[in-house]
């Protein structure tokens, strides 16, 4: 049952999106972020909404998948719609009611600012591998390095981690299975019980979690492992042409929110 | 000339009244394929772990490649001579992807990207993985990982391999997949072979058998000559292929047979010959 869990919710594929930097993806996202918090008027919320919409074409991300990874959100969308419809002054839209026209209208695009967000981090983590992803964090806070920052270390964990989360849920999965066997019951009574049941889990599964870490450190240090230092990647990252053009698309995206902003747009 | 030498090796596990290997002594030739025999406790893990210089003896002498294995200012340099194969495959794999697994190693140690990969790629053929290159590591058989593992240290480049246990995991044909793997680096890289087990079958293949018990070497030589001397192996509780077994048998039965032949064939030839007269 554990099984059905996607991780790392990365869709192989050859488009441009995928063939771009990591670093480049990273940058982007972050620079979509700041210009979705600059957005004040519809034109600004028109042009982010196209700027997504063509890059989920590009990429060849169906809205279905968004839609997806959306649904989980459903609950806090419902609430920030609701807040803003009743939260709102202004003008009511018909007289006595509470609910104004600025409300209705605060109400979409504060849903639609998250729906963005939400979207646009998707489109990063659907084209890019999660190796990627944490090579391509490591190249660009490697200038953190230099505060002490242990940047090597922290992006080995995460691919650890990321290795690893396939290996522990199947010990998961083993072991309920023993557990089940031997009479143990996960599925009915209250959160309490379940959360109980749980326990018996729980503790072999950290203890096999240690014991493969020793292992793993052993294993590691046999293949020379020694820390970040004088290490070189198979893999180089380097900037292409078209990583330079998306990233100026950003910095264009960015430059006209914020004057859209300025004209009240 | 030999490639890893024990000298009257001690070793005591932190917080052990036992000693688990007492005064080991050892030399294997470089371009051999060893294999060491013994029960569970019989400090044969131990012994492998020595070999890298994850254990240092408390008491005695590792070389290898002429390194003293204490030294630890030649830590690095020694390890990469020596790759080191674990029993858990699951265990000893670092990423995602095959290929980034095998190139761990070549890039712990700082080697150009270029050459990374045509070692990659080069390990990756050898072991016949090299079309799963791609492929997510939790998704292999047990084999096919555990050759992914060998491909990640022949990357290393390493004069000696040494396997601790690599089929106690697998089944039959897994074990089978990786004993002809190593079997086929010895003999064509010319590689040290050092393979650690418990089934007897994965050591007929090799040069020289050593079996140990309790910490200490009881037997060493040509697998055929060692398994001959059956009362030894029933002692350590080691049972001997069934081809031995059978002439041993009808060698007390009054037959005049060697112990020495290992497969059926060579087996039932000396049978035929003794019946024949």
């Amino acid at each position: 049952m554990l099984k059905d869990i996607t991780l790392g919710q990365f869709f192989p594929g050859d488009t441009i999106a995928h063939r771009l930097d990591p670093r480049t993806k990273l940058l982007l996202v972050v620079l979509f972020i700041v210009a979705l918090f600059q957005a004040r008027g519809w034109v600004a919320y028109g042009v982010l909404t196209l700027t997504v919409a063509a890059c989920m074409t590009v990429s060849h991300i169906s809205a279905r998948n968004i839609f997806k990874g959306l649904k989980p959100m459903i609950f806090i969308l419902a609430l920030t719609g609701v807040l803003n419809i009743f939260y709102t002054g202004g003008t009511p839209i018909l007289p006595g009611w509470i609910i104004t026209w600025e409300g209705i209208a605060r109400a979409i695009q504060m849903v639609l600012r998250i729906v963005l967000l939400i979207t646009g981090t998707f489109l990063l983590t659907y084209t890019t591998s999660p190796i990627a992803l944490t090579d391509g964090l490591e190249l660009l806070l490697n200038p953190l390095k230099k505060l002490r920052f242990p940047v090597h270390e922290m992006t080995i964990m995460m691919s650890m981690a990321l290795r690893f989360i396939p290996t522990l849920i199947e010990e998961t999965d083993k072991i309920m299975s023993a557990q089940k066997a031997r009479g143990a019951d996960f599925e009915t009574g209250s959160l309490m019980d379940r959360a109980k049941a749980l326990l018996p889990v729980l503790v072999p599964l950290f203890v096999s979690a240690f014991r493969r870490a020793d292992e793993l450190a052993v294993a590691m240090e046999s293949r020379c492992y020694h820390g970040g230092e004088g290490r070189t990647r198979m893999k180089q990252l380097i900037l292409k042409g078209r990583d330079y053009i998306a990233l100026a698309l950003g910095i264009l995206l960015l430059a006209g929110i914020i004057y859209l902003k300025k004209w009240g747009l | 000339m030999s490639i890893i030498k024990f000298e009257n090796v001690h070793y005591t596990y932190p917080g052990d009244q036992m000693e688990s290997l007492c005064g080991v002594s050892l030399a294997i030739e470089e371009g051999s394929f060893v294999a060491v025999l013994g029960h569970n406790g019989s400090g044969k893990s131990t012994l492998a772990k020595h070999m890298n210089a994850i254990l240092v003896p408390t008491e005695g002498k590792v070389t290898v490649c002429g390194i003293d294995s204490a030294d630890e200012e030649r830590l690095i340099e020694l390890r990469r001579n020596v790759g080191m194969v674990f029993q858990n495959p699951d265990n000893q794999i670092v990423a995602n992807v095959v290929e980034d697994d095998v190139a761990f190693a070549p890039e712990n140690l700082g080697v150009e990207p270029r050459e990374i990969r045509r070692r990659v790629d080069e390990a990756l053929k050898q072991v016949g993985m090299y079309d799963k290159r791609q492929h997510a590591p939790h998704l292999l058989s047990g084999g096919q990982k555990q050759r992914v593992a060998i491909a990640g240290v022949i990357a290393m480049e390493p004069k000696i391999i040494v396997l601790d246990e690599p089929t106690a995991m697998l089944d039959p044909i897994g074990r089978e997949e990786v004993i002809s793997t190593v079997t086929r680096l010895c003999r064509e890289k010319g590689m040290t072979v050092v393979l650690i087990t418990h089934h007897m079958d994965e050591c007929v293949g090799a040069d020289r058998l050593i079996v140990m018990s309790n910490g200490s070497i009881v037997a060493d030589g040509v697998p055929a000559e060692v398994f001959a001397n059956i009362e030894l192996m029933e002692r350590e509780g080691l049972t001997v292929p069934e081809t031995t077994r059978l002439l041993y048998d009808l060698k007390q039965r009054g037959m005049d047979l060697p112990l020495t032949a290992l497969d059926v064939d060579a087996c039932a030839k000396e049978i035929v010959k003794q019946l024949r007269g």
